[in-house]
């Protein structure tokens, strides 16, 4: 099976994602489409550390999960807290840090 | 010319010179310094310490009167005052007769002003006398004044000249601004001072070129060694001193300041404005009369420019209603004709002097008596309002008009063999000079026995106008004589008006001043014999006193000024336009210059700062819009970022 069709995945995930983080308001739903794109881009360094024959890439995947699990846990914990105070999750009600 | 004179290292009394300026100085300090504790007895100090050194200038000059007359010349120097490179100036004194006349002139009608000052400076009736500093404040600036004058006359090196003028030039403005609750008092000052700065700037650039020029600044070594110079320098020089001299004296085109200066008080009118301040430009051009000697054409341009002044000063003085003012235009026209007597040169330095000298006197008369009718009149000045009071106040009466009579030549009274004697040296010059000087002396001689009679009568004779009007307070007239400390100086003044001439003529004013100014040359070939002179300035004078009489002796005076009036005496009551002139020549587009610049700072240079700042906080004010708060946008302007870079990237590697 071609390497591209790995590409073609990733980049659809990555589109999928972007998209849904500049579209949705649910913070929940953000965070999800962050790690989603998280992952695009996983699956590609996995897809180009096998198309290269190098294992840079594959160490890469799994320093970004580490981050990102380290990253879903502080997080998470903002958006409850959040949420606690403001009975809320959408991202368009915290937007107190402006001008 | 005869040589200079060997200066000598000054002995005995001499040799404390020091004294003479440090005396009015030390006690002008203590009157600044001590507040209102010495309002009880600060006048009194005042007087004193212009006595003594009035005391000490007779005791040096006795002692130079028994030396030989070339051995009369001395100098003491007191310390290195400047020493800095090439320029190393003393702080030395020149005590030869020249100067001595002045101090003799300076402290002897100092001493005699200082106390008509305690009478006429005293508070109002009915003030507690120790809360009025004002008295306290005029006499710690009249010492002022003396002292900074005495430095003027002492200095030998021009430093020390420039020094005394400037402070002279301070008092003169302190006291002519003495009154600071009025306006007017203010401006003139200003004016003044103002005035005074255009003169002063001649004066400096004069110095700096003698030093330039010479690398020296004593008059010892600058008179020996300015023959060196080349004409155009020395021509130079001459007529830069001039300018200096025309500020300070108030001679044409400098002129206008000193009539307004009478807004200062009387005793301040008398001593500074038109016995001693007035005449340091006379002093100025005898003592630098090395270097006039050696310029033809600078003393032309001195002696004309003393001819005009003589003219303009007498015009005026007939068209003034202010008592103060037509004094202060016969001022200004008196000093002129010792200008025009400077200007001629050697023929002319000594007779300078001399009517320096009685003017000295008669005018510090005049004005003391003026200053009395003022006093008795509640500081009215306008003539108009006067008339009779030679009945209610004799003894000012009578000293008033004996200057009255030596100002306009009255025979063998001072002004008589002064003013005579100018006149006389200049139809003596040969030529056209002979005439335009001399017949411009002549007529203004009928000019000033003309204005003179005038106030005589509007002041002393005919109706009492002032019974049925009422003073600017609200209160009734009431002359009375002033007190003996009042009239006592003018009395003295009175006996000198009448005497000096005569005595000073008779002793040998000219031979005293010989070994500073040099012989007086005699002109033999001059455009009219010298015979003739006194009858032809006898006869204007004469004429100007019938005219006077003809014109406001026989008529009633009226109390308000006639209006029309015809255009001569309406330029003449305008100062010839002198101030005219100087708003449109001088004062506008000063104005519209300063006008033009502040435009430019405020929209140019302030523009651009303020326009860049303003540009910047809008810019700013609109750019931080960007900051919504809302995550999303900010993610989507990352992702734009990002797509853009990599937009970028991939152009520049495929391109």
């Amino acid at each position: 099976m071609s390497p591209t069709n790995y590409l073609l995945l990733s980049g659809l995930l990555f589109t999928v994602g972007a998209i849904g983080v500049l579209v949705r308001r649910n913070a929940i739903v953000v965070f999800m489409c962050i790690e989603l794109m998280l992952n695009a881009v996983n699956l590609s360094l996995v897809t180009f550390a096998r198309i290269n024959g190098q294992l840079d890439g594959q160490v890469m995947a799994f320093f970004v999960m580490v981050v990102a699990a380290a990253e879903v846990v502080v997080g998470l914990a903002i958006i409850m807290s959040i949420f606690r105070t403001r009975r809320s999750s959408s991202v368009d009600d915290a937007n107190l840090l402006k001008y | 010319m005869t040589a200079p004179p060997e200066v000598l290292p000054a002995g005995g009394a001499a040799s404390a010179a020091w004294l003479l300026f440090a005396i009015p100085a030390l006690s002008a300090v203590v009157l600044f310094l001590a507040g209102k504790r010495a309002n009880a007895w600060g006048h009194w100090l005042g007087v004193g310490s212009v006595l003594a050194s009035f005391a000490l200038g007779v005791v040096i000059f006795v002692q130079t009167l028994g030396v030989a007359p070339e051995q009369r010349t001395t100098e003491v120097s007191l310390y290195s005052w400047i020493a800095s490179g090439t320029l190393d100036v003393d702080f030395g004194l020149r005590i030869d007769p020249l100067s001595l006349t002045f101090v003799l002139l300076i402290t002897g009608v100092g001493s005699l002003i200082h106390i008509y000052s305690v009478g006429y400076m005293a508070p109002h009736e009915g003030a507690e006398p120790s809360s009025d500093s004002s008295r306290r404040r005029f006499f710690a600036q009249l010492n002022l004044f003396v002292a900074a004058m005495l430095v003027l006359v002492l200095g030998n090196n021009f430093v020390l000249l420039y020094l005394g003028w400037e402070g002279v030039g301070l008092a003169s403005y302190l006291l002519i601004g003495f009154y600071q609750d009025r306006p007017s008092a203010a401006t003139a000052a200003k004016k003044a001072f103002l005035m005074n700065r255009v003169g002063d700037v001649g004066l400096a650039l004069a110095i700096f070129l003698l030093w330039l020029e010479l690398g020296t600044l004593q008059y010892t070594e600058v008179f020996a060694r300015i023959g060196e110079l080349g004409g155009g320098t020395i021509l130079a020089i001459t007529l830069l001193l001039l300018l200096g001299a025309c500020g300070k004296s108030g001679q044409f085109p400098l002129q206008a300041w000193l009539p307004d200066a009478m807004e200062g008080p009387t005793p301040v009118s008398a001593l500074i404005h038109a016995a001693t301040m007035v005449t340091a430009g006379v002093y100025l051009i005898a003592r630098t009369n090395p270097i006039y000697d050696l310029s033809a054409t600078g003393r032309v341009v001195v002696a004309l420019i003393g001819v005009v002044t003589l003219l303009i000063g007498a015009i005026i003085g007939c068209a003034y209603d202010d008592i103060k003012k037509v004094l202060a235009y016969s001022t200004v026209s008196q000093i002129g004709y010792m200008i025009l007597a400077v200007g001629l040169g050697p023929a002319g330095y000594a007779l300078g002097i001399f009517h320096l000298l009685t003017h000295g006197f008669f005018k510090a008369g005049l004005f003391l008596g003026a200053g009395s009718v003022m006093h008795a009149m509640n500081d009215d000045v306008n003539m108009r309002h006067f008339g009779g009071l030679g009945r209610r106040m004799p003894i000012t009466f009578v000293t008033f008009g004996l200057g009255y009579l030596a100002l306009i030549g009255f025979p063998f009274l001072s002004g008589y063999f002064s003013k005579d004697a100018i006149i006389e040296a200049a139809f003596g010059q040969e030529g056209w000079q002979g005439w335009v000087y001399g017949g411009a002396a002549t007529l203004a001689a009928g000019l000033t026995a003309f204005y003179m009679t005038r106030l005589m009568i509007m002041t002393f004779f005919g109706e009492e106008r002032w019974q049925k009007l009422t003073a600017p307070n609200g209160e009734h007239y009431h002359p009375h004589e002033s007190p003996p400390v009042m009239t006592g100086p003018m009395i003295l003044l009175a006996i000198g008006s009448v005497f000096a001439g005569f005595v000073l003529s008779a002793v040998g004013l000219n031979q005293w001043l010989a070994p500073s100014l040099g012989e007086l040359e005699e002109s033999t070939h001059g455009v009219l014999p010298h015979a003739l002179v006194p009858w032809l300035v006898l006869a204007f004078s004469a004429l100007g006193v019938l005219v006077a009489y003809l014109v406001v002796g026989r008529r009633p005076t009226p109390v308000e000024r006639p209006e029309p009036v015809s255009l001569p005496v309406r330029a003449a009551r305008r100062d010839l336009y002198a101030n005219a002139v100087n708003e449109s020549v001088i004062e506008r587009p000063g104005i519209w210059l300063t006008r033009a610049l502040v435009f430019l700072d405020n929209r140019g240079v302030d523009g651009l700062v303020n326009g860049l700042a303003a540009g910047l906080g809008g810019g700013s004010a609109r750019l931080r819009r960007l900051q919504t708060g809302f995550v999303r946008s900010y993610a989507l302007s990352m992702l734009g970022g990002s797509v853009f870079v990599v937009a970028a990237l991939l152009a520049v590697r495929f391109a």
